[in-house]
């Protein structure tokens, strides 16, 4: 691999949704800035936004405040979420959302030309082509974007973070990128737990199979402070094709167990995690499976549905012609995903300030990689990616590039990302995946599991993940693509790690379903409190801090 | 969930540097050989249809696999400036098209 070095005033890594939207404000603030995306794949289809979305779902339509908007998340995630920052994200949502408009979204409106909305947080979207719009402005932005390029690990001097180490997938070039500031926007992690289908349908999940949770590994390993890992989320989809439940929600379906029962009712207190926690539950007692009842619509509204669903998850639509499923009565089977790790549903992420910094000097982060601040979907990650570059900006303005760099931390660096270039015998891939997510299924709650926790098999989990990172170190890869895979493996290695420890940490079970603790089944007061932990960099233990909830009011 | 690239309609996106659906998955999953586009390993698709609608050939199109029920019904986009119009042919052969606004 050749080596190359570059500088830039803001290093952004990630081109996803966050990223870009950073991008593109960089150049509106600070247009005398030199910023650079990292993005490992091309930034015009990259991300969560690949397949297109058909609604957005953090925006406050009329009637609604940023007040009440908190109010909502906090509800939802039963009391525990960063205040600040979540009622910060309220105040900037229909702001951002102004802006893609007019960048060239078409957004469904009414007569009177409002948008059309779809629920008191949500608005339709014709959003097939979400990220094209958005790469299109970070072109016209004149920000530089390195496609095919895998961030693999921060560049610190001082305890402070000062750009990038990457290589590139198709030259094989491994970079060292200087920057003054760096905002971290990658995705949270899949493929951590046994993924809902197999074979060649092993990667049809709800979350990127591709966000591997790099910018978590990446902080985790220089030692920044993480936050509320144990709030996995679980999402509630259609079964085997995985399409999302919103829409037909929206349309008015309605959950039904085998009996047709309404088992909802039996709730009183009814959020996202308890709709999922509820069809677990029927499972169990042997009532499943469960289905989205939606009948009574009409014909037009059934067309309605599917068009929605095609700038979505278009498997859904294909699925029902071939099984000859009319629109008139619909009855999909829902089940519960796999586990993920993200801070744009739930708040796994970066332990952060207002001004969206981490508590290593030099980087800031936003969207899924963000912790704190669940449910801010794609227009929160947009807020945060403006809030960490007007703070980024501040803080380049009173920084310089470092002004060398020991060649031998570069050497470190490369000859870790190279070395399953090296092996020619070891364990593959495919392998080393296989057992990560055989590990986190059996002993730390997958799906098969019913998604429950307890003290015994998470400490399991701990010795088996300890043993497998020992032998991450014999990863083979045959080329780049191989090596950025075998990377993936071992970043998701290193999360299911800390989020073993969030696991065990947290007595009580504070979310259904995403944290069920069998040993310690009671939600309590004393445990509304945030756990961080942070790797101490020369022993490489895990160590665990308790942060206090702060109410805004 | 993946695709099949047609062979006899792709046209390996001559004069390009890199073939659209290469250019854009977001797996990096598809790699031009002998100047036709190939999907290197399928299991890796996330089946976001990305590469479907950048095909100006219409040569690519979504199935489901056999894991999850598929029974050989295929999906494709045309993709025109205002419109985005999906075709379905299901297995007997029978086409259904759904028009979008974009």
């Amino acid at each position: 691999m050749e080596i190359s070095e570059k500088n830039t005033d803001i290093l952004i890594i990630g081109g996803g949704a966050a990223g870009s939207f950073a991008g593109i404000m960089a150049k509106e603030y600070a247009p005398d800035f030199d910023v650079t995306i990292i993005e490992k794949a091309h930034i015009d289809r990259s991300g969560c936004l690949a397949a297109g979305i058909n609604a957005i779902n953090a925006y406050l339509t009329p009637g609604q405040t940023p007040e009440k908007y908190l109010d909502y998340v906090k509800r939802d995630s039963n009391g525990l979420v960063r205040d600040d920052l979540v009622y910060s994200i309220g105040q900037g949502l229909n702001r951002v959302t102004q802006k893609v408009e007019e960048w060239g979204l078409p957004i469904h409106k009414d007569e009177d030309g409002n948008y059309l909305a779809r629920g008191p947080r949500s608005i339709k979207i014709d959003g097939e082509n979400f990220k094209p719009i958005l790469a299109n402005k970070v072109r016209k932005s004149r920000v530089e974007v390195l496609n095919r390029t895998v961030a693999t690990n921060y560049i610190i001097q001082d305890g402070a973070v000062r750009g990038s180490y990457a290589f590139n997938l198709r030259d094989g070039i491994f970079y060292v990128i200087k920057a003054k500031a760096v905002i971290c926007a990658t995705g949270g992690a899949a493929g951590i737990y046994r993924p809902n289908n197999s074979g060649q349908a092993r990667h049809k999940m709800w979350y990127s199979p591709f966000n591997t949770g790099a910018g978590y590994a990446m902080g985790i390993r220089a030692g920044a402070e993480m936050t509320t890992f144990e709030m996995r989320f679980v999402a509630l989809r259609v079964k085997d094709v995985l399409a999302p439940t919103g829409s037909f929600a929206f349309a008015g379906a309605k959950q039904v167990n085998s009996n047709g029962e309404e088992y909802l009712k039996k709730y009183d207190k009814i959020n996202t995690p308890i709709r999922l926690y509820a069809t677990v539950q029927e499972e169990k007692a042997g009532k499943g499976p469960c289905f989205l009842n939606l009948n009574n619509i009409s014909k037009e509204e059934g067309e309605e549905l599917k068009r929605s669903l095609l700038g979505m998850c278009p498997g859904i639509v294909l699925q029902w012609e071939e099984q000859g499923i009319s629109t008139d009565n619909i009855k999909v089977e829902i089940e519960g995903t796999e586990p993920y790790i993200v801070g744009g549903h739930c708040q796994a992420g970066y332990w952060i300030d207002k001004n969206r910094q981490t508590t290593l000097p030099g980087l800031f982060a936003a969207g899924d990689v963000a912790g704190g601040a669940p449910k801010k979907y794609v227009t929160g990650a947009f807020v945060e990616g403006e809030t960490a570059v007007i703070n980024a900006i501040k803080y380049s303005r009173e920084s310089d590039f470092v002004d060398d760099i020991q060649d031998s931390m570069i050497k470190e660096e490369y000859n870790r990302v190279i070395r399953p270039l090296k092996h020619t015998d070891g364990i593959t891939v495919e392998e080393l995946e296989n057992k990560l997510q055989d590990i986190m299924e059996e002993y730390a709650g997958g799906k098969s599991k019913s998604y429950e926790l307890e003290e015994e098999t998470l400490k399991e989990a701990r010795i088996l993940l300890k043993e497998l990172k020992k032998q991450a170190d014999h990863i083979v890869a045959e080329n780049h693509h191989q090596l950025m895979l075998a990377h993936e493996v071992i970043d998701r290695i290193e999360v299911a790690r800390v989020l073993v420890e969030h696991l065990i940490y947290r007595k009580e079970t504070r979310w259904p379903a995403y944290q069920t603790r069998i040993d310690y089944p009671e939600r309590k007061e004393d445990w509304l409190k945030f756990i961080n932990s942070v790797i101490d960099t020369d022993s490489k233990k895990i160590k665990i801090i308790e942060r206090d909830y702060q109410s805004l009011k | 969930m993946s695709i099949n690239i047609n062979e006899n309609s792709c046209n390996g996106c001559p004069k390009r540097k890199e073939g659209r659906c290469e250019r854009i998955c977001p797996g990096n999953l598809i790699k031009r050989k002998n100047e036709k586009a190939v999907i290197e390993n399928k299991s890796d698709c996330w089946d976001c249809a990305a590469c479907v609608k950048a095909c100006p050939q219409n040569a690519i199109e979504i199935y489901l696999p056999e894991e999850i029920g598929g029974k050989g019904a295929n999906l494709l986009a045309e993709v025109k400036k205002n419109e985005i119009v999906w075709v379905i042919k299901n297995q007997s052969g029978n086409y259904k098209e759904y028009h979008l606004a974009r």
